[in-house]
């Protein structure tokens, strides 16, 4: 009872308000706007007493009343609606938000934002209100972005599936399915299910039937596509990360022999360096250009974290040449000492937060959504990839890292300084670290454990991708990674990474030193 | 001699590094009682064919007949060991932190090399002799008790022949044994190479021709893989192909 | 003891130059630990200097369980020189073994009544999982924590060993692992406890673990068994075995050429060094009351490492002495100044593998003290001659 009268009254409220903004003259300037504004807001007394009067009307009127509004609403009624409901109690201004929402919305799909038209596409199907079906048939016309007019096709179709006419359902239901809408799944299941359920089955009912068990088995079909696509677009992006982390520990372990255990925390300092000149920027330097920061971060994280490789290799690493497993155990007491620091330095969480340009993402089909972040981690590894073949093919000291990867002693005999080449690699190496760090920023927080969550998973890729060929750590990469998101959903995430040690263990089985072992006279 | 037919016999056998046939086709036949050496330039496939025979590296095609009728295609290297296949590597292999006794100690022939036969095993008195006796051999009579990495260079390499002997092998692959010795030193171990052949048939990889002249009875020539020519050392070095392909490739070489 | 001792009194291989019987130093270390430690614990009154607290007794315990894996874990890299960085794994077997029969022995005195594990109570498990059930019985976990460790190494050494896996590559794949089990314990459905493990013991056996006197015999059980395992250890580092296993961290392409395969000497001291590390896992648990997977995972595994060289890797003494001294070190420093043990653990890394490589014996050799030195008969360091 109480909620009915709740209810009526708010229609009556919506209608006076409606009445007062036929009074207006319809603009959408800004002027005429608060001039309209404080013209109605002398006759609001008035139109109070409607109000009350209106409150008895019946339900028909209410509902044309209500459609009188928001077929003609624009920015001026929402305005004056703000207005009204100012002193108004707080259970009619809870009652009338959904309608000032649909309004809202309406207005959002001409504005020039594509993200807000999308949005407001998307929550107009979502409302249920059948009297926004024209309005997004009408935008969807003028509509140039294609998944924006997709997202109102869409909604329009879902809130005429709930409509009277059995005609529009079944075309309604026939658009789902073409437009093979994910987000209309639950509802046209639940029809599905009240069609069966009912008992009158006439020959209407019959008709949206058929339509909707056709677009249920179109739009199912199309999941499944979309769920592989999607699957695999994580699988390279998981691929891209653990690729990214592993190159700089590739390059090393290739020249060098060494498994560096502090990689980890180089990625931890690179993301520390992201993060510092992200504060950099927001303190130091016009709003305007701080999404910028992110790209000036790329360097200073290779470079910070190539520093400290640098300074890693002249303290620690040096001294232990030809003792791979000790410099293991050295190097993990730096990533300790590093963590703690980080720890010590920054406490225990930060975040990045990610440049606009890298929020949000690209819609690529019906149900397969990418994410800019995801994107440009698989664009940044690929480039890492090809700077490094740049590097090692083009330049000197590529030239000279191949020679003493190949023969450390021939090398030096030759007159290459193989102690210069192997401190610039490893600084090498650990500035693609702080690279692999800026990029995790984007997926994750900034934290001193940071490089522990993958660190192991890399190692992985650089046994099984074997020494002294980078071809074998991109494909250990891809097949680690890409085995991993299509173990996860039938195994989870656990069983999912114990079956690929598994995996692992059984290939190395076959191939002791890797994918790309180098073989002949210096196998061993 | 050869009455008792091959000790070891090689036929049609392809090793290939990626591309690159180390052996091709290659046929070689050694009998018992032999000492042979084995020369040829850089990279004609010499050591990979010790590797061969001593089951290091896998051939891709081809036959290895050990002894009558023992394919030694796909035996792991501690069982070809123990059939009676010795090898002595380039570069000297010896247990550095291990005495010079310990080291001949372990090499010595036994009935089991398993894991728990060895934990209870106790020398006997004749092994104890035999290696006293090989300790003499190597002339390492005074060192038992050194550490093995503490000996000279050409020590360690007759440290590593007296583990080879100690194993009592049929067939003893010997891979550039006098490298890096003293003149003196060559000379030893000449002599102490052809009194092994008296027992054992003997392969031996050599550059230096002066010491393949002091030991060689049959000298066999590889060639990118393949066996060039086979004789004496006055055949060999007659060979037109020989010299064409030793020292034409000496002078590009050097 | 007296077995393995009897096994000792005569040297196994004739290359041994130097007499190894255990000497006065070793059997006063003994008595100290067997003997006096207990009797000043229960003897002097609580206000006397000499008094030991029930705690320090406690952790010694907990120190000398750690010992023996630490004995394991020189085996096989100290002597070996293969790096296993999924000690740890071995360990949590052990101790999940005995955390296992200590939560079935809590019976009704659980939070809530029921005979089942507090925790499958509150993750509404009806019936105890079928691989429970072993575990009533004191002698089958007692078993099964040895032999599991031991069965586990043996079918993973195989995998790894035959195939030729070594140095680094070990060393990585041990580590994922370490990593796996980790997972695989903090999984609820796996039944053991998921994150927070197996605690709140009460009893062992009919005594009651809160007592003194409970942790007492604890103590001197794990010191019995530390003796044991070290006389283990040196029966198969003086037998002729041990010498295949200090000469394939020399040159394992020698031994394979003697005759000798390297996999099974491998699969047989990691085996070996599983079990050591299951029984610590056994003594471990009832004495500090709780198992976490946190205790088992890559990080635990790793500092096992450095209880080995900080100590003197390749020494068996020195083994112990690094298990107990970077365990006290530990439990000095997170007492005091929690925030620095970090940076004092990875310090401890790169210091003693920089500059002290042989770790305290070392040090302590250093010092020439002959009555230390003889005791100390260590397993000469491999690659020495590598060393620019």
């Amino acid at each position: 009872m109480a909620l009915s009268r709740v209810r009526t009254g708010i229609v009556a409220l919506i209608f006076a308000v409606g009445l007062c903004q036929s009074f207006s003259v319809q603009a959408t300037d800004l002027d005429t706007v608060n001039f309209s504004s404080v013209a109605s807001a002398t006759e609001l007394e008035d139109m109070r007493a409607r109000v009350a009067r209106l409150a008895g009307e019946d339900a028909a009127v209410q509902q044309q009343a209500l459609r009188a509004l928001v077929e003609v609403g624009d920015v001026a009624t929402l305005d004056r609606l703000e207005q009204v409901l100012e002193n108004a109690d707080r259970a009619t201004r809870v009652a009338v938000k959904p309608i000032k929402t649909l309004l809202k919305n309406k207005l959002s799909l001409t504005s020039n934002d594509e993200a807000v038209r999308r949005a407001a596409a998307s929550d107009l199907g979502a409302s249920g209100q059948a009297v926004a079906v024209p309005w997004l048939e009408a935008a969807a016309a003028r509509e140039p972005q294609y998944w924006v007019r997709y997202a109102m096709e869409e909604s329009a179709a879902l809130l005429s599936l709930v409509g009277e006419d059995p005609v529009a359902r079944a075309a309604a239901a026939r658009t789902l399915g073409e437009l093979k809408s994910q987000n209309a799944l639950p509802a046209l299941k639940e029809l599905a299910q009240q069609l069966s359920g009912g008992a009158g089955a006439l020959n209407a009912n019959n008709l949206v039937r058929s339509a909707v068990t056709t677009a249920i088995e179109r739009i199912e079909v199309w999941s499944v596509w979309a769920g592989v696509f999607e699957t695999l677009f994580r699988a390279v992006s998981l691929s891209s990360i653990l690729l990214i982390m592993s190159l700089g520990l590739a390059i090393v372990f290739g020249l060098m022999g060494v498994i560096n255990m502090a990689h980890g925390e180089l990625m931890m300092v690179g993301a520390y360096a992201t993060f510092m000149t992200q504060e950099l920027f927001r303190a130091y330097l016009p709003p305007s250009i701080f999404d910028a920061y992110f790209l000036a971060s790329l360097p200073i994280a290779f470079l910070v974290a190539g520093a400290f490789g640098l300074f890693l290799e002249a303290t620690v690493i040096r001294f232990l040449y030809g003792h791979p497993l000790e410099t293991m155990l050295a190097t993990w007491g730096v990533s300790l000492v590093l963590i703690q620091l980080a720890r010590v330095l920054f406490g225990d969480l930060t975040a990045v937060t990610a440049p606009a340009w890298l929020r949000g993402g690209a819609q690529m089909l019906a149900g397969v959504y990418l994410p800019y972040n995801r994107l440009f981690i698989i664009v940044l590894s690929i480039v890492c990839v090809v700077g490094i073949y740049t590097v090692l093919f083009c330049s000197n000291l590529g030239l000279r890292v191949r020679a003493v990867t190949q023969n450390r002693n021939m090398s030096a005999c030759l007159g290459i300084p193989t102690r210069t080449v192997d401190a610039y690699t490893f600084a090498f190496g650990s500035g693609l670290a702080g690279l692999a760090g800026c990029a995790l920023t984007l997926v994750g927080n900034v934290e001193p454990g940071l490089g522990q969550n993958y660190i192991v998973d890399s190692f992985m890729v650089v046994v099984t991708g074997g020494v002294g060929k980078l071809a074998g750590t991109i494909v250990a990469a891809l097949g680690i990674g890409s085995l991993n998101k299509f173990l996860e959903p039938s195994f989870g995430a656990v069983y999912g990474k114990v079956l690929i040690l598994g995996l692992v263990l059984l290939f190395l089985q076959l191939r002791p030193s890797g994918l790309f072992a180098v073989k002949g006279r210096h196998a061993d | 001699m050869s009455d008792k037919g091959s000790i070891i016999y090689l036929e049609g056998v392809v090793v290939d590094y990626d591309g690159f046939k180390a052996l091709n086709h290659l046929n070689f036949i050694v009998n018992y009682n032999e000492l042979r050496v084995v020369i040829g330039p850089n990279g004609a496939g010499k050591t990979t064919l010790l590797d061969v025979i001593c089951g290091k590296t896998k051939p891709s095609r081809g036959r290895v007949i050990f002894s009558k009728d023992v394919d030694l295609i796909g035996k792991p290297e501690d069982e070809i060991a123990k059939l009676g296949i010795g090898r002595k590597f380039q570069a000297p292999s010896i247990y550095g932190n291990l005495t010079v006794w310990e080291n001949l100690d372990l090499s010595l022939k036994r009935d089991s090399k398993g894991v728990f036969p060895t934990l209870l095993s106790r020398s006997t008195p004749t092994e104890r002799e035999r290696i006293a006796t090989t300790l003499e051999t190597i002339g390492l009579r005074d060192h038992p008790y050194r550490r093995a990495g503490s000996l000279s260079h050409g020590q360690k390499q007759w440290l590593e022949i007296g583990m080879v002997i100690l194993q009592d092998p049929a067939l003893l692959l010997v891979d550039e044994p006098v490298a890096g010795m003293t003149d003196k030193e060559t000379e030893q171990t000449g002599v102490l190479l052809q009194a092994l052949a008296e027992k054992h048939a003997v392969i031996v990889i050599e550059h230096d021709m002066e010491f393949v002249r002091q030991i060689a009875r049959t000298v066999t020539v590889l060639h990118e893989g393949t066996v060039i020519c086979e004789g004496s050392v006055d055949v060999v070095q007659a060979d037109s192909r020989v010299q064409e392909i030793y020292l034409g490739r000496q002078k590009v070489g050097h | 003891m007296r077995i393995s001792w009897s096994n000792t009194s005569h040297p196994a291989s004739d290359g041994q130059p130097i007499g190894v019987r255990p000497n006065g130093v070793f059997w006063l270390i003994g008595l100290f630990l067997l003997v006096i430690l207990p009797t000043l614990n229960v003897l002097p009154g609580e206000d006397s200097w000499l008094y030991v607290s029930d705690f320090t007794l406690n952790r010694f315990g907990k120190f000398l369980a750690f010992a023996i894996l630490a004995l394991g874990l020189d085996l096989i890299w100290g002597y070996t020189g293969i790096l296993s960085l999924g000690q740890g794994v071995f360990f949590g077997i052990g101790a999940y073994c005995i955390g296992m029969h200590l939560m079935l022995t809590i019976g009704s005195e659980s939070v809530y009544g029921s005979a089942l594990p507090d925790f499958m109570v509150w993750n509404q498990v009806k019936e105890l999982p079928v691989f429970w059930a072993p575990f009533h019985s004191f002698l089958a976990a007692v078993g099964l924590g040895i032999l599991l460790p031991m069965l586990s190494a043996w079918i993973f050494g195989l995998l790894a060993f035959r195939s030729r896996i070594k140095g680094v590559y070990f060393a990585i794949i041990t580590q994922a692992v370490a990593l796996s089990a980790w997972l695989v314990f903090n999984r609820n459905e796996t039944n053991l406890g998921g994150t927070n493990g197996l605690t709140d013991f009460k009893q062992l056996l009919g005594f009651r673990l809160s007592e003194p006197g409970t942790q007492r015999m604890l103590y001197v059980v794990t010191v019995l068994a530390l003796g044991g395992a070290y006389f283990l250890c040196r029966w198969i580092i003086q037998s002729r075995t041990g010498k295949v296993l200090l000469a394939i961290r020399d040159s394992e392409q020698r031994v394979l050429f003697s005759g000798y395969s390297p996999a099974n000497y491998k699969v047989f001291v990691f085996v070996v060094s599983a079990g050591l590390a299951g029984l610590a896992g056994l003594l471990y648990v009832p004495q500090v009351g709780i198992i976490t997977p946190g205790q088992i995972g890559v990080l635990p595994s790793l500092e096992m490492v450095i209880w080995v060289a900080v100590g003197g890797r390749g020494t068996l003494v020195g083994a112990i002495i690094g298990a107990i001294s970077v365990n006290f070190g530990r439990s000095l420093l997170t007492n005091y100044f929690p925030e620095l043990w970090p940076f004092f653990l990875g310090g401890l890394f790169i210091a003693v593998v920089l500059l002290f490589p042989d770790g305290l014996v070392g040090l302590m050799r250093y010092m020439k003290p002959d009555a230390i030195r003889s005791l100390l008969v260590k397993a000469p360091r491999a690659q020495d001659e590598a060393r620019p």
